[in-house]
């Protein structure tokens, strides 16, 4: 048995299977005998297979985006309104803080808060900020860039990103067993049943 | 249509003779996951084609003339440019104008499509981003080396606190033009780098050397093709194409606004946003098939890349040079109902009857006579003929920008400060030098990355859907 300190022996058993159709219905039966640590490898992104391994979770990516955008619209404005010299309580504040403020050109004898003329460079700071925060916290939210993890110890499943469809239970879960698990994925028809290694 | 069984997919993955797909599909019916992996990963992993030398030693000769360029204009200054008053925006901005527009397929092949739900993009976006980043890369050396003193452009162009305490105008449409196009430079490198992740990932897997592997290990980030990272990673890639959409409308908006906001006649005009994107739009699908009619012919790409890509990015390029087109009818409309003696001399009397009136009939003919044949099926299904046609776009639409700068600068208001333009032999070195750049670029990506998107092309196959019960 898994205590806190020794941990089980191997990570998990990894099942593959040929088709997507094949790891769905894998997916689902494993969630139907009480499987919660579990997770799906396949070279592309099958929808249905994706919404039941994270439990029909909405992605919290799109909540990062428009914190991220929203983030770069405010910044994008009030910089640009500062550096212009058109907001006297942020000059202030940065003359208090920083010693330091924008610079009120007359142009043309346009107002100092020309605001019209700030929305390009906002727009774009907007996807900037949404842009990045997409990608970082794509990554981030999962985990990765991580270099290493047991998965890749089984040889086969340099498939998954060619062909193969892979399920893994891991030895985490209350309800893993090494040998009930193991006939359990051997009853659901896969090509091969393998144990993940550490 | 069969389902290959697996047996058979590995002897159909070393044969080349496939059945070829027919009109409709984007995809031979022959192919299945592991021969698609195949074909693409082989370009990567195999021998450097012979062919690739003597093209890249050609391109990469040109980006040697454009070193000798930029030295002698470093050397000398922008005197060795063609440039004076009153046209003291010459080649620098039309290669500018002309390089953005080039890379504006690109996005709208990833982003816009994506969001159309247009499956046959799967195939061609990665080749068309790299495009985009490639002429953006390009586009951006001509108003830096405009500068005069580039390694000091930053101290301009970026806001950044200083000792003087000074800002860059932010009322500057100029000053627009540095965010737009550094921006639509980033996103468009996430979001091609975000689309390359899981394909680095199958390198990785295919790749028998071991440093090689663990180089694509680390570009890929550890990818694992998990569902829950898939999760993640699709709704971030939706996020982008939403973002992106909007951001390569303004990127082009934003480059007519130097003209637009400018008072002068042939250039403030309202058409402008919307006619500047949609000949972005138009020279970039251009762009995108003169590279890549060639490609799809050295590598055998019949099978990936079909006629019915060629096709619709033809249909594509007719309607966006008939909105082109409109945007000329639509300037000469202006110039008579607006009543304005200066905006009536300088559309309909300098550009057609003018010193460069051979330029403005050059420029009709090719982006509205030349594409007229496209209406023909005939037509849209000869590689041969589409090649052509595009290459005579992409004159047309750098004669364009020429027509725009250099007819509306070069007269005027007052007659006396009229004076004529021509390049010189540096403004000409510096545009094949970025040619030369672009093409060198575009072989390195055909021969170092996989340039049609293997995850993706993989969503097209017919054993990619599951039948779920029934709840979403």
């Amino acid at each position: 048995m898994a205590t806190a300190i020794s941990r089980p022996a191997t990570y998990g058993l990894m099942a593959e299977f040929i088709t997507p159709q094949a790891l769905y219905d894998a997916v689902k039966a494993a969630k139907a005998e009480g499987y919660e640590k579990l997770d799906a490898h396949m070279p592309y992104p099958v929808e249905d297979i994706c919404h039941e391994v994270s439990n029909h979770k909405r992605s919290k990516v799109s909540m990062i985006v428009f914190i991220g955008g929203l983030t770069g619209a405010v910044f994008g404005f009030l910089f640009q309104s500062w550096a212009m010299g058109a907001l006297p309580w942020l000059q202030d504040l940065t003359s208090q803080i920083f010693n330091y403020q924008g610079y009120p050109y007359n142009i043309g004898g346009r107002p100092y808060l020309s605001w019209p003329a700030f929305i390009p460079v906002t727009f774009e700071l907007t996807v900037l900020f949404g842009a990045f925060s997409a990608v970082i916290g794509m990554f981030a939210l999962n985990g990765l860039p991580s270099p290493y993890h047991p998965v890749f110890n089984v040889e086969r499943f340099s498939r998954h990103s060619v062909d193969r469809f892979f399920l893994v239970l891991e030895s985490e879960d209350p309800k893993f067993d090494q040998a009930e698990t193991r006939s359990f994925l051997e009853g659901l028809g896969p090509e091969e049943v393998m144990d993940v290694d550490w | 249509m069969s389902t290959p069984e697996t047996s058979s997919a590995a002897t159909v993955g070393t044969n080349p003779d496939l059945t070829p797909p027919s009109d409709r599909q984007i995809l031979s019916p022959d192919h299945d996951a592991e021969t698609l992996t195949n074909k693409v990963s082989s370009i990567v992993f195999g021998r450097t084609p012979l062919w690739m030398y003597g093209v890249f030693a050609l391109s990469f000769s040109l980006v040697g003339l454009l070193l000798i360029s930029v030295v002698y204009l470093v050397v000398k200054g922008t005197g060795i440019w063609g440039l004076n008053i009153p046209v003291a925006w010459g080649f620098a901005i039309i290669n500018l104008v002309w390089w953005i527009g080039i890379g504006h397929a690109g996005t709208l092949i990833s982003a816009i499509l994506l969001l159309l739900n247009q499956d046959w993009r799967n195939s061609i976006n990665r080749f068309a981003e790299a495009m985009t980043l490639f002429a953006v890369a390009c586009a951006v050396m001509f108003p830096l080396l405009h500068t005069g003193r580039p390694w000091i452009a930053a101290y301009w162009l970026l806001p950044y606190p200083n000792t003087m305490w000074l800002w860059p105008n932010f009322r500057s449409p100029l000053m627009w033009d540095v965010f737009a196009i550094s921006t639509y430079g980033t996103v468009s490198l996430l979001f091609w780098y975000v689309g390359l992740v899981p394909d680095l990932g199958t390198l990785r897997d295919r790749a028998k050397n071991i440093h090689l592997k663990r180089l694509f290990h680390s570009l890929a980030m550890g990818w694992r093709g998990s569902a829950k990272h898939w999760h993640n990673y699709e709704m971030a890639y939706l996020l982008l194409a939403g973002l992106s959409t909007p951001l390569v409308l303004s990127v082009h908006s934003v480059i007519s606004f130097d003209f637009s906001v400018a008072q002068l006649p042939g250039w403030h005009a309202t058409i402008f946003p919307p006619y500047f994107v949609a000949g972005a739009v138009f020279a970039g699908f251009a762009m995108v098939m003169l590279v890549m009619i060639p490609v799809r012919f050295a590598f055998g790409l019949h099978d990936m890349l079909t006629s019915r890509h060629l096709q619709n990015m033809a249909k594509v390029t007719l309607v966006t040079g008939f909105i082109v087109c409109y945007g000329y009818l639509a300037e000469f409309i202006f110039a008579y109902y607006s009543g304005n003696p200066y905006e009536r001399y300088a559309i309909a009397e300098n550009r057609p009857f003018g010193p460069y009136n051979w330029a403005w009939m050059m420029l009709i003919f090719c982006n509205f006579l030349a594409i007229q044949p496209l209406w023909f099926k005939k037509v849209r299904q000869s590689p041969v003929a589409l090649w052509v046609i595009s290459f005579i776009i992409s004159i047309g639409m750098w004669l364009e920008r020429f027509v725009i700068v250099v007819m509306s600068l070069h007269r005027d208001f007052l007659p006396s400060s009229w004076d004529r333009y021509a390049g010189t032999i540096w403004d000409w070195g510096l545009y094949l030098g970025t040619i030369g750049f672009f093409f060198s670029l575009m072989f390195l990506f055909i021969r170092f990355v996989p340039m049609i998107p293997m995850s993706e092309l993989k969503i097209l196959l017919p054993e990619a859907r599951v039948k779920g019960d029934g709840h979403h």
